[in-house]
């Protein structure tokens, strides 16, 4: 066996995590994947309770017509946190830890390319979450412009626009770091034989989604940053005084913007691409097409941002280009649905937890989806622009879309980190909530947005009042639904029914190959690669 | 199932508390940088300790795998990882300045003629399309930064320096040490004068032609990419001694010395995106 637990190989000094520290010090110095991705599911868990209990705040002040809980200011600085951390702190960071867990363990390698990295990328996230929650208390309070940071106002703004702007700077550099060594990883640590069109497709997907950020984190650094020199040196770009243009921050940060969306959800259809022939029993359909669709997905991701530009007065052939640009992604997206779903065609289907959410993934991604082609219309676009409408859209592909991909992960890998099957039961209840409460809490905004009510307000019209109701009942009752995640995943930790190497029999890929749970390193030496788990 | 212990058996580096030591230096770095923007007491105090605290890291991290590139620790898949990586590096780099460049393109061709434009003629009569351009609310005069004086002598000098640090590579490779040892100097030398002539250039700039950042967006888009670029040439000229130096201790040999080579591409990136600036910042 491969999978050799390190007591083997203790006369090898290349390899000196024998006698690893202890307690609080083994998570600070680690050089080890998998505690290194532990750390990241767990900062990523706390980072969603923070930035969902902020969101709590935002549906409590609607729940009612007129002001009641928090001022306008305040209200602004919670939605402008809540999309910060939910992005930075919670979806991305949730999707690195999965990558870091896992590609090690489906490429057979020992670890990461740059182990001693991988841990400065991870302890760059804890700097930039207390810049951006201690902002909350600085006089002026923290940023309230949105996440987009649009000048003027971002100009404008107290001190705590300044904690924002360099949290960004902090996490960008968390980003690239963690992206190159996920780049490198996969590029020159594949056991021989596992050829690129071999690879497991989870991995093929961050291989795209490294490159995205790679690109395009710089461009946004650079974004705030000529923010800050607007704010503090006297530079003019994104003043027409002096012959800049507040829409240029606009292009630049949705350069970045785009690509981002992109980021958050190509590691998500990585997951699901995993889970789905699992629980199918069959291996995933159109794999080769699935790896260009991915590929596809991330080049045009460059070529679309001013959609979310259509109302700022950007030429009407501009407005025409990007309206097709964007429908383009829709061919290579719906050539994934199409093979997530022949997966299943005449599979022999199966419903435990990671399916389930890989199902109500594929249903509510889909819807989210085509809302986006709705608004991707110009001429739609223009009456939707800052509706509850986008908020729909958006939380349909970001919570049903990668936050439900992340639960399918974790409950599909959680055997195989933990060594214990999850209480099967509460994954039931927690997928079953989970889903009814965020058709509850987001529906409703679909016809909110339509009816004209605008987002980022705290305030609204008497005639919105029944449907923001509802979407408070459901927005509390899912927030309340993901304590349970926190049961299931604690029980997994502490005991439970033991876990065979290969739980789901009908999973493929080296990180099966391995006891469970996996042995501290896993792969010493690159095991052999047996084509019977090509393509994981 | 056995499998041949070959020499490609993966290097993993020991635990090491040097990345939360740079965390830290950053978020003290940060905090230092938001209390000294704002006007706030003590912020001058936590942005220097910051610094500290990144030299130690620096010193400290790089120090570790200087002694474990030495200590003959890294085969060549390792080899292999930092080509790749530095690449990726390098990569992101390019991205960063592509914003400022965009940046700068957006505003020559976009912002400003736009603003010249009739349907922006009640709001800035009489404002002339023209470039450079400090934006229609300047009353200010300024000068214009010409191309054929120090930033003509700058693209000479860096584009010479690329060719003695290609030298200095020659002589690693064939062993000869002497010339490898003059032309990393000359190298550092030549992007010390780049430098020196910077700051001069800056000088002269605030001094007599009333051009600075505050000058609109041509003094935001000029000190914003070759402040930016400048930064990078202080970087590449610190690596750049930090390689002298362990040449100087006897380090690499003809065969392995990717340190050398990934400084020299950055620096070579460092002269690319000088020429781009010299082009589009100073000529056109």
């Amino acid at each position: 066996m491969q999978a050799t637990s390190h007591t083997g190989y203790a006369g090898h000094h290349d390899h000196d995590s024998h006698g690893h520290p202890t307690g609080w010090k083994r998570w600070v110095t680690t050089t080890n994947h998998k505690d290194i991705g532990s750390m990241y599911l767990w900062f990523s868990f706390v980072m969603f309770l923070v930035g969902g209990a902020m969101s709590l705040i935002i549906r409590a002040e609607l729940f009612t017509p007129g002001l009641q809980y928090v001022s306008p200011e305040f209200y602004n600085q919670m939605l402008t946190l809540h999309a910060l951390i939910m992005v930075f702190g919670a979806i991305m960071p949730a999707f690195v830890g999965f990558a870091n867990w896992m590609i090690p363990m489906m490429i057979g390698a020992s670890d990461m390319a740059f182990a001693r990295m991988n841990n400065w990328s991870f302890w760059l996230l804890p700097p930039a979450a207390i810049l951006l929650t201690a902002s909350i208390f600085v006089p002026g309070g923290a940023a309230g412009t949105g996440w987009t940071l649009y000048p003027p106002l971002s100009i404008q703004m107290g001190m705590g626009m300044d904690m924002a702007i360099f949290a960004v700077h902090i996490l960008g550099m968390s980003s690239i770091m963690g992206s190159i060594n996920i780049v490198t990883t996969i590029l020159n640590m594949r056991t021989p034989g596992m050829t690129l069109m071999k690879m497991p497709l989870f991995c093929w997907t961050w291989l795209v989604t490294a490159f995205l950020l790679i690109a395009s984190m710089p461009i946004l650094a650079g974004a705030v940053t000529m923010l800050l020199t607007d704010r503090h040196f006297g530079t003019s770009f994104f003043s027409a005084a002096g012959g800049g243009d507040p829409v240029l921050f606009q292009h630049i940060f949705w350069f970045f913007g785009h690509p981002e969306v992109y980021i958050i959800a190509l590691p998500a259809f990585g997951v699901v691409s995993h889970v789905i022939p699992a629980f199918s029993r069959k291996p995933l359909f159109g794999y080769v097409s699935m790896v260009y669709a991915i590929a596809a997905i991330g080049l045009i991701s460059f070529f679309v941002w001013a959609h979310h530009m259509y109302v700022t007065g950007i030429p009407l052939t501009g407005q025409l280009y990007f309206m097709y640009a964007t429908m383009l992604i829709a061919v290579p997206t719906g050539v994934k649905v199409f093979n997530w779903v022949t997966t299943m065609w005449r599979g022999s289907l199966t419903f435990e937890t990671p399916m389930l959410f890989a199902l109500g993934f594929l249903v509510l991604f889909t819807i989210g989806g085509l809302t986006g082609l709705v608004l991707a219309m110009t001429a739609v676009d223009i009456q939707l622009q800052d509706t509850y409408y986008v908020v729909a859209h958006f939380h349909y592909v970001m919570v049903a879309g990668a936050l439900f991909s992340a639960y399918a992960g974790l409950y599909f890998w959680l055997p195989k980190w933990t060594g214990h099957m999850y209480n099967e039961t509460l994954g039931k209840w927690h997928f079953w909530l989970s889903m009814i409460f965020f058709n509850i809490a987001f529906f409703p905004q679909h016809f909110l947005g339509l009816a004209g009510m605008p987002r980022r307000i705290p305030d609204y019209a008497q005639q919105f009042a029944d449907f923001n109701v509802i979407s408070g009942i459901g927005a509390f009752g899912f927030g309340f639904s993901q304590l349970l995640v926190l049961v299931v995943v604690f029980q997994a930790v502490k005991g439970g029914a033991r876990a065979a190497s290969r739980p789901w029999d009908g999973a493929h890929g080296l990180e099966w190959t391995v006891p469970s749970p996996a042995p501290y390193h896993t792969f010493e030496d690159p095991p052999h690669f047996d084509q019977a788990e090509a393509h994981g | 199932m056995s499998h041949p212990a070959s020499a490609s058996r993966y290097f993993v580096p020991q635990p090491s508390h040097w990345p939360l030591v740079g965390s830290i230096a950053l978020l003290l770095l940060a905090t230092g940088a938001v209390l000294l923007m704002n006007s706030v007491a003590n912020g001058g105090l936590v942005l220097t300790g910051g610094f500290v605290v990144l030299a130690v890291m620096l010193f400290g991290w790089f120090g570790r795998v200087i002694g474990e590139s030495e200590g003959q620790r890294y085969n060549l898949q390792v080899d292999r990882s930092f080509r790749w990586a530095m690449g990726w590096f390098i990569f992101s780099e390019v991205m960063f300045f592509v914003a400022f460049f965009g940046a700068l393109f957006y505003i020559r061709v976009l912002a400003i003629p736009d603003l010249a434009s009739p349907e922006q003629a009640a709001l800035w009569e009489g404002f002339q399309d023209s470039w450079p351009s400090a934006g229609p609310g300047a009353s200010d005069p300024f000068s214009k930064m010409h191309a054929w004086g120090i930033p003509a002598v700058n693209t000479l000098l860096l584009l010479t320096s690329g060719a003695t640090l290609t030298w200095a590579h020659w002589g690693l490779i064939a062993e000869k040490r002497t010339q490898l040892i003059i032309g990393l100097l000359l190298t550092i030398a030549l992007g010390v004068v780049f430098l020196c002539f910077q700051v001069y250039e800056y000088g002269e700039a605030y001094a007599h032609m009333n051009l600075k950042m505050t000058t609109g967006v041509y003094g935001s888009t000029f000190y914003m990419l070759t402040g930016f670029h400048g930064f990078h040439v202080t970087l590449g000229v610190t690596m750049l001694t930090v390689i002298l130096l362990r040449v100087l201790k006897g380090h690499f040999t003809a065969e392995r010395h990717f340190a050398f080579e990934g400084v020299a591409w950055y620096w070579h990136f460092v002269d690319v995106v000088w020429l781009g600036l010299f082009i589009v910042i100073y000529w056109l």
